[in-house]
């Protein structure tokens, strides 16, 4: 296994899309719940958990796409238009969440549009997001440096299960990110709802992981033949303990597990993703070092960046802190 | 034929996403800055009034900057949706440059946002106006680099080319400090300044026309007025070094901007007014200073500059857009040094704040700041045709091939959500610009709440009755 800048890079670029993942996660999870939630205080409440750290939590996606430019630009140049209907939907669906933290409570009349806004949004992005991870996952066909196929390939029955999927765990966080962050009513509420998203997005998560395997032989022998088999044991076992944290928490009423036990199973549908790609950044073609920017390019940032990163790590856990513990009902400058 | 309309369509996307963009960016950038120093002078006075104006102006950032935001996402993924071929042979020398601009700029404004707009009652004065401090830091870190790359399309200079066609980079340090860098840096964040500054005064010139002895009007109005009599004529000279600049690198452009459609060997005029004539290759109508164009780009009355006709014509710019566009910009430069010195004389006689005509002129100029940043990104941008890196990569070899039915939907969709989501956004920004400001507090004393330092989201409540008070916190 080559250990050079390229290898490095892709290891922090999947790093940045995770953390987007389970930390825009949470936030836009509150969002596809907002119509779940029953009165317009607890409607508030729930805002004003992620309002403080919503935009930090977003650029990491600006992070992922731009680290994509700045170090695999063939990669992003290929992906981008690939899944370009996905990318604009998700896109328009952040713009209306986005606003809508600031809009409701600009406005009386129109509150309920921009309630609806949000929990649209949400979807939405959630949806594009997860249609997205399918359509890559089953290949992107390329020719001469650009993208080969056609608008409508990212339109599978293998793509829906995926967006699926990515909606139903993302509302599992934020039930779970809310059970920790509120008390009384709206906190029961959330624990009410987050058993049957467990059981959901445990059932998603078994049939994506199934389905993958059979999409192409390449991933089916990783899975069953190469030395990563002993991850086909670990992972699933490891799933299972999530899963036993989870229901642990929700019944002792210990409110900060449930949430910890499904960054978990992200983590680990994540690591299990990454699995089946290695070495590929875009299956079934381009591997990480074709698509690599110059080694100039990569050392350029690179420098940076292990500087950076930490730095940016601390002050995102300070900012974090500061809005620490359960959340004052009370409370919010609007 | 299908890859031409996907071409135009491409383009306009990218003109129309883009134009949206910077609008908020010039008024962030301006506004962090701006909440910055008076939440430093209220640390080091304890005055309220310095606390009133932020509090006024934090909320209005907060919606400002969130657009900002969302509009910006939409660009950093445009680059790979409509223009993958530039994204792939751009990318090893710009990616680099916004990902820096995402390690040191985003994180450290989103970072720092929650805390600003949410947290002064969890860590206090001191903390808070480092958090708002950041974020101003953060904003204008920001500037930097994405002008950088901007200036690298324009002035491209430290690359070589490898056999797969891409820029690769050579010499980084003269990739970031590109030849039109340092010039078009300064004139946008002085823009910003400017365009902040005016939309400050404009506000606070409403305010003080319905009562002139609002303390906060008065802050604001003053403030904005030194701050524009710095700027405008800063910002002139600016926008004159950059002009020389550029006659220097891409003196193609210059010829559009000033209509120069023939050479002239001895002295060339400036033309103030008239109207391109793309066909017949002349200015109709036009209106000229004998020579002065040739003093002003190269002081010397009677130097010789080329024309139009010494270019071919598929590697000139559309003139018509340009020739218009800059003009609007110059006068508008020139129309806020005229509200900056109208104000130092009111001041001088000692009616800042007394003024109906003053006040008129403000708030008339509030939002032509905007007006002259998109007409000067109109300029730059189009004046660079036929290329998106001058001179090296044509904007039809840059773009990703999709077919037009995609890039039109995306297109019609991008239009209608903007002009919906930044429409209502505009609406409210006006509205919570027309609360009065500083008697906030009193009045709130008065009223049914009252809670001592934290208020339950009165956001909404207060919009009820428009104009009426708003709680400090
Ligand atoms: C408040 C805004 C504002 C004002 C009052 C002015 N400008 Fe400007 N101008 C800009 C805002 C701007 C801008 C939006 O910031 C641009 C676009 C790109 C850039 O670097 O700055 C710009 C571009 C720009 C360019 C194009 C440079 C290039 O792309 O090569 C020139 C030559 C000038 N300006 C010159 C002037 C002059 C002579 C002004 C005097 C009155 C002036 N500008 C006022
Ligand atoms: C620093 C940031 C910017 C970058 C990196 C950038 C990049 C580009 C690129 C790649 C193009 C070529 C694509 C095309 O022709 O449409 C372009 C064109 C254009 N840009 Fe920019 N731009 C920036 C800022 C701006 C701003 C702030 C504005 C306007 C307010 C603007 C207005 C335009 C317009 C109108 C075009 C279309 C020109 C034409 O097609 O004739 N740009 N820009
Ligand atoms: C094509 C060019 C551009 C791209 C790709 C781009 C990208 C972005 C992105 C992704 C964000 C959101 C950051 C976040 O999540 O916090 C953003 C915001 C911002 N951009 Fe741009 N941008 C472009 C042009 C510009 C220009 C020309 C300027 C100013 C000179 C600018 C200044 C800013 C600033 C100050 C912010 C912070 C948010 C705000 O102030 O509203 N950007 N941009």
């Amino acid at each position: 296994m080559p250990f050079d800048l390229a290898f490095i890079w892709a290891g922090l670029i999947a790093f940045a899309v995770l953390a987007y993942v389970v930390l825009d996660g949470f936030d836009l999870g509150v969002g596809i719940l907002f119509p779940l939630l029953s009165t317009e205080q607890e409607r508030d409440v729930a805002m004003n958990t992620v309002a403080p750290v919503w935009d930090g939590n977003e650029t990491w996606l600006v992070l992922g796409g731009g680290g994509l430019f700045a170090v695999f630009p063939l990669a992003y140049s290929v992906v981008m238009p690939a899944l370009y209907a996905p990318l604009i939907a998700m896109l328009i669906g952040l713009i209306f969440r986005g606003v809508a933290f600031e809009y409701r409570w600009r406005t009386k009349r129109a509150k309920r549009f921009w309630d609806f806004a949000f929990f649209g949004g949400s979807t939405v992005a959630a949806l594009g997001q997860g249609i997205a991870l399918g359509a890559l996952v089953q290949g992107i066909e390329v020719e001469n440096r650009a993208y080969a196929g056609g608008n409508w390939d990212w339109l599978t029955p293998f793509s829906l299960l995926t967006g699926a999927a990515v909606v139903v765990g993302y509302a599992l966080l934020g039930a779970t990110w809310l059970l920790m962050k509120t008390e009384g009513p709206i906190n029961d509420h959330n624990r009410r709802l987050a058993w049957p998203l467990s059981v959901t997005t445990l059932g998603l998560i078994g049939a994506v992981s199934l389905w993958t395997p059979f999409i192409d032989m390449e991933y089916f022998n990783r899975w069953f033949s190469d030395w990563t088999m002993i991850f086909t044991f670990a992972v699933p076992l490891l799933v299972a303990g999530a899963a036993w944290l989870m229901f642990w928490g929700l019944k002792t009423r210990h409110d900060t597990y449930p949430f910890f036990a499904a960054l978990a199973m992200f983590v680990l549908s994540y690591i299990g993703i990454g699995i089946s790609f290695y070495p590929h950044i875009v299956p079934p073609n381009l591997t990480i070092w074709e698509a690599a920017a110059p080694d100039s390019s990569l050392k350029f940032v690179l420098v940076g960046a292990s500087v950076l990163i930490p730095l940016i790590l601390a002050y995102t856990a300070y900012a974090y802190w500061v809005f620490r513990g359960k959340i004052d009902p009370d409370e919010g400058y609007h | 034929m299908f890859g031409i309309e996907a071409l135009d369509l491409a383009r306009f996307q990218f003109a129309f996403t883009i134009t949206f963009h910077i609008i908020f960016p010039a008024f962030s950038i301006g506004l962090a800055s701006y909440l910055a120093v008076l939440n430093g002078l209220h640390l080091i006075t304890g005055k309220e009034t310095y606390l009133k104006v932020f509090q006024f102006w934090k909320k209005i950032f907060a919606v400002a900057f969130g657009m900002g935001v969302v509009s910006g996402i939409v660009m950093s993924y445009q680059f790979g949706t409509n223009w993958s071929v530039f994204s792939d042979k751009t990318g090893p020398v710009l990616g680099p440059l916004m990902a820096y601009e995402v390690l040191t700029a985003f994180f450290l404004e989103a970072g720092f946002l929650g805390v600003m707009l949410f947290g002064r009652d969890k860590v206090g004065p001191k903390l808070h106006f480092f958090a708002t401090f950041m974020v101003a830091v953060g904003t204008l870190i920001s500037a930097t680099w994405i002008l950088s790359v901007n200036s690298w399309m324009q002035t491209p200079a430290g690359y070589a080319i490898n056999e797969n066609g891409q820029f690769i980079p050579v010499d980084w340090w003269k990739i970031v400090f590109n030849p039109s860098f340092p010039y078009r840096l300064t004139h946008m964040v002085l823009a910003a300044y400017l365009t902040t500054a005016l939309v400050v005064g404009g506000v606070g010139a409403w305010h003080l026309m319905r009562n002139s002895a609002n303390r906060s009007a008065r802050l604001m109005f003053s403030m904005a007025m030194w701050m524009i009599l710095f700027t405008a004529p800063l910002q002139i000279g600016a926008g004159d070094a950059h002009g020389i600049n550029t006659l220097e690198h891409q003196p193609v452009k210059i010829m559009a901007m000033e209509g120069h459609y023939d050479s002239h060997p001895d002295g060339a005029p400036l033309i103030l007014f008239g109207i391109p004539n793309p066909e017949e290759k002349r200015i109709d109508y036009a209106v000229e200073i004998p020579k002065l164009s040739s003093l002003i780009l190269k002081h010397d009355l009677n130097a010789p500059l080329d024309g139009l006709d010494t270019v071919p014509d598929d590697k000139e710019p559309p003139v018509t857009i340009v020739f218009f566009t800059f003009r609007i910009m110059v006068g508008l430069g020139f129309a806020m040094l005229g509200l900056a010195l109208f104000g130092a004389w009111q001041r001088y006689r000692g009616y800042l704040y007394h003024s109906p005509w003053l006040h008129r002129a403000a708030m008339v100029m509030g939002p032509m700041g905007f007006v002259a940043v998109v007409c000067g990104w109109i300029t730059t941008e189009v004046g660079r045709q036929p290329y998106t890196v001058y001179n090296l990569l044509t904007t039809a070899e840059s773009a990703s091939p999709l077919q037009a039915s995609a890039v039109g939907t995306s297109l019609v969709a991008f239009i209608v959500v903007y002009f919906f989501v930044f429409g209502a956004g505009t609406f409210y920004l006006l509205r919570l610009m027309g609360r009065e400001p500083e008697t906030a507090k009193g009045r709130l004393s008065e009223g049914p709440i009252r809670s001592a330092g934290i208020t339950p989201a009165p956001g909404a409540t207060e919009l009820q009755r428009p104009g009426s008070a708003t709680p400090a916190e």
